[in-house]
């Protein structure tokens, strides 16, 4: 999963470059440039993937650390 | 007997009791204040994952993000969303997530306070924190100039007619100003001071609290002036069609033969009419040529692929290291990364929208352009079309509750840019050469404010030269922090990485930089790309080509320091 996670995160760096929508005059709901609205729908993208990146990818050596200065907190009776 | 208030004057009471508001919010915030460096720098480590985001958000949001996307979304129309807004989308929350958190475990783990302290342990060398100040520090400053300069053309273009009788306004062109504005000298001045007393009150917490408040305030405003001026110039829809019909490439990337370019081409009408002008002056009076304008042209594939360096910036910004130290725990960290591109979008869309709805939008009978043809300051637009389309509404209500919004987004970054410099002087260079055990915690906040007033004071000077577009300033001051992201993320996953390799990463960053900034013209050429790329990416090429090579040459660091930031 962690793999396919960073995989559509590269897919979506990819598909950032719309050479296809270069040209385009198409207004969204005659209002919003089309070549405006892909870029949001980027932008909504990202934040899904990156909520899945939370979820799937959560660095373990991270977690490891946190024990270790919760317990070195402890350890020093809180004292920063 | 109370005299009547005008409209103008309405929104610098307005902007007044926001400023107001700040302050009082660094007195509450102050309360907390528990005297140590440790809380006035990283409020101790206590920041939950509501104050992060906001901070986080705030802090790399600037005047940049309103004042520059709407100017350049004018000046190049909507390509800019792709290139800065939906690129720093995808990168900064890559950031946060794959070198913020591991920064913030390593930086409670071992007790930092900067970034110079993290790089200084990791590559065991001394020195290499004295390449890096005056690096990061000599980046920053321009940085701060986007803020302080936003500030001043914003308050000074909002506030024409407000008190005639104190300032005379004047000029000429796009730089006139109109009698009775507080002049940009008063305004920008006025928010360094106003983001000092906030900053020095309630230390980084403070600054937290108000970026927080700021951001609500900026987005909050940001909609609202997104609406009212669509519906100031007949709906959206008509908006847009306005745009179609005068000046379409800005809903393109590229360029069409024989296509209406209605601001180019009147904005060249103006500028031959005052050619002619200045050559029928005496030699001794003429002053400087007018401006011509621009041409517009579309964005290459290259160019607008090349700007994903530019993000790359955040995992240097030693404001943005700072905030991430003050998490509470690495937990935090998960709703900054995950909202961050959606808080972007909210800001930048309507921004852009805009930006290339001022290319062409009319107000008036007979019709006349809200943004004048031959306007030729970017910085200028949002600010205008406020002024212009909301001025007769509420009195002045609106324009100054919309200012206070812009205002928000420059100070929300401003404070913590003025808090981190504050942190590096006292902790990298006071108390890391005197003695951290001879410096006490009292006396680091003092030096660090006092060296805070001095960097404000040479940023206010340099602003009032008002050295260039504050997109151009921007995008030069990231190419050079982004030049330094191989750095920080080879320090954080490659254990191959040696003190030479650092010190060639960072002395080539600033070589590179330099050649290319001084090819720009120090900024003067604002449309500046090297090889058809944006400069950043020859600068992040060669900085991390260095930073590998010279590494494999030269010895691997100890198995103590190894092991030290590495899991075994």
């Amino acid at each position: 999963m962690k793999k396919l996670v960073y995989g559509l995160i590269i897919l979506l760096a990819i598909l950032h470059q719309d050479f296809w929508l270069w040209d385009s005059e198409y207004l969204v709901f005659d209002i919003v440039p089309i070549g405006l609205a892909y870029h949001a729908g980027v932008s909504l993208a990202a934040a899904l993937l990156w909520a899945m990146a939370i979820k799937y990818c959560w660095p373990d050596d991270v977690e490891v650390l946190e024990e270790e200065i919760a317990h070195d907190s402890d350890a020093t009776g809180g004292a920063a | 007997m109370i005299a009547a208030i005008s409209p103008a004057q309405t929104s610098v009471w307005i902007i007044l009791g926001y400023l107001g508001l700040l302050v009082a919010l660094g007195i509450v915030t102050s309360r907390k204040f528990k005297g140590t460096s440790n809380d006035y720098f990283l409020a101790s480590r206590g920041i939950g994952w509501f104050l992060l985001v906001m901070s986080l958000f705030g802090t790399t949001m600037t005047a940049f993000a309103l004042i520059g996307s709407t100017g350049e979304s004018f000046k190049a129309g909507i390509g800019v969303y792709g290139m800065m807004a939906s690129w720093s989308g995808i990168v900064h929350s890559a950031v946060f997530f794959l070198v913020g958190i591991k920064l913030w475990a390593l930086g409670a783990k071992h007790g930092y306070v900067t970034q110079i302290q993290f790089f200084r342990d990791r590559f065991e060398s001394d020195k290499l924190g004295i390449l890096l100040f005056p690096v990061l520090v000599g980046l920053v400053i321009p940085y701060l100039l986007i803020g302080v300069m936003g500030a001043g053309v914003t308050i000074e273009k909002i506030t024409g007619g407000a008190f005639p009788d104190l300032f005379a306004g004047g000029g000429v062109g796009p730089t006139a100003v109109k009698a009775g504005a507080i002049p940009y000298w008063l305004g920008s001045g006025g928010i360094c001071i106003v983001v000092l007393v906030y900053v020095f009150l309630g230390g980084v917490r403070g600054a937290a609290w108000a970026n927080a408040f700021q951001t609500i305030v900026f987005i909050l405003l940001g909609i609202i002036t997104f609406v009212v001026i669509s519906d100031k110039l007949g709906g959206m829809k008509q908006a847009t069609a306005m745009v179609l019909e005068k000046n379409p490439h800005a809903v393109r990337r590229t360029i069409r033969e024989n296509e209406p370019m209605t601001r180019y081409t009147e904005g060249k009408k103006e500028f031959d009419k005052a050619l002619a002008v200045w050559h029928k002056k005496p030699a001794d009076s003429r002053g400087a040529v007018p401006n011509a304008p621009k041409k517009p042209h579309g964005i290459t594939q290259l160019h607008f692929l090349t700007y994903m360096f530019i993000p790359l910036s955040v995992g240097m910004f030693p404001h943005l290291f700072q905030h991430w130290l003050t998490a509470k725990s690495a937990k935090s960290f998960k709703p900054a990364v995950i909202l961050h591109p959606l808080l972007i979008m909210i800001v930048w869309v309507p921004c852009v929208m805009l930006g290339i709805w001022a290319t062409s939008a009319m107000i008036g009978d007979p019709p006349r352009p809200v943004i004048p043809w031959g306007q030729g300051n970017p910085n200028a637009v949002l600010g205008q079309m406020v002024g212009v389309l909301t001025r007769g509404d509420g009195a002045g209500i609106l324009p100054g509750l919309l200012t206070a919004g812009i205002l928000a987004a420059i100070m929300s970054s401003l404070d913590s840019q003025f808090l981190c410099i504050g942190s590096i002087f006292a902790n990298d260079i006071v108390a890391h050469y005197l003695g951290h055990d001879k410096v006490s915690d009292r006396q680091k906040v003092v030096y660090g404010r006092v060296f805070v007033i001095l960097i404000v004071v040479v940023t206010y000077v340099l602003a009032l030269q008002r050295p260039g577009s504050v997109f151009t300033l921007a995008v030069w001051c990231f190419s050079g922090f982004a030049g330094l992201f191989p750095l920080v993320f080879a320090a954080v996953y490659w254990k191959r990485v040696t003190k030479a390799g650092a010190y060639a990463c960072v002395l080539v960053m600033a070589a590179t930089w330099c050649v290319l900034f001084a090819q720009a013209g120090y900024g003067a050429k604002r449309e500046y790309l090297f090889l058809g790329m944006m400069p950043v990416a020859t600068i992040v090429a060669a900085s991390t080509l260095a930073l590998i090579v010279v590494s494999l040459m030269t010895r691997a660091p100890s198995e103590k320091t190894l092991a030290k930031f590495f899991e075994r």
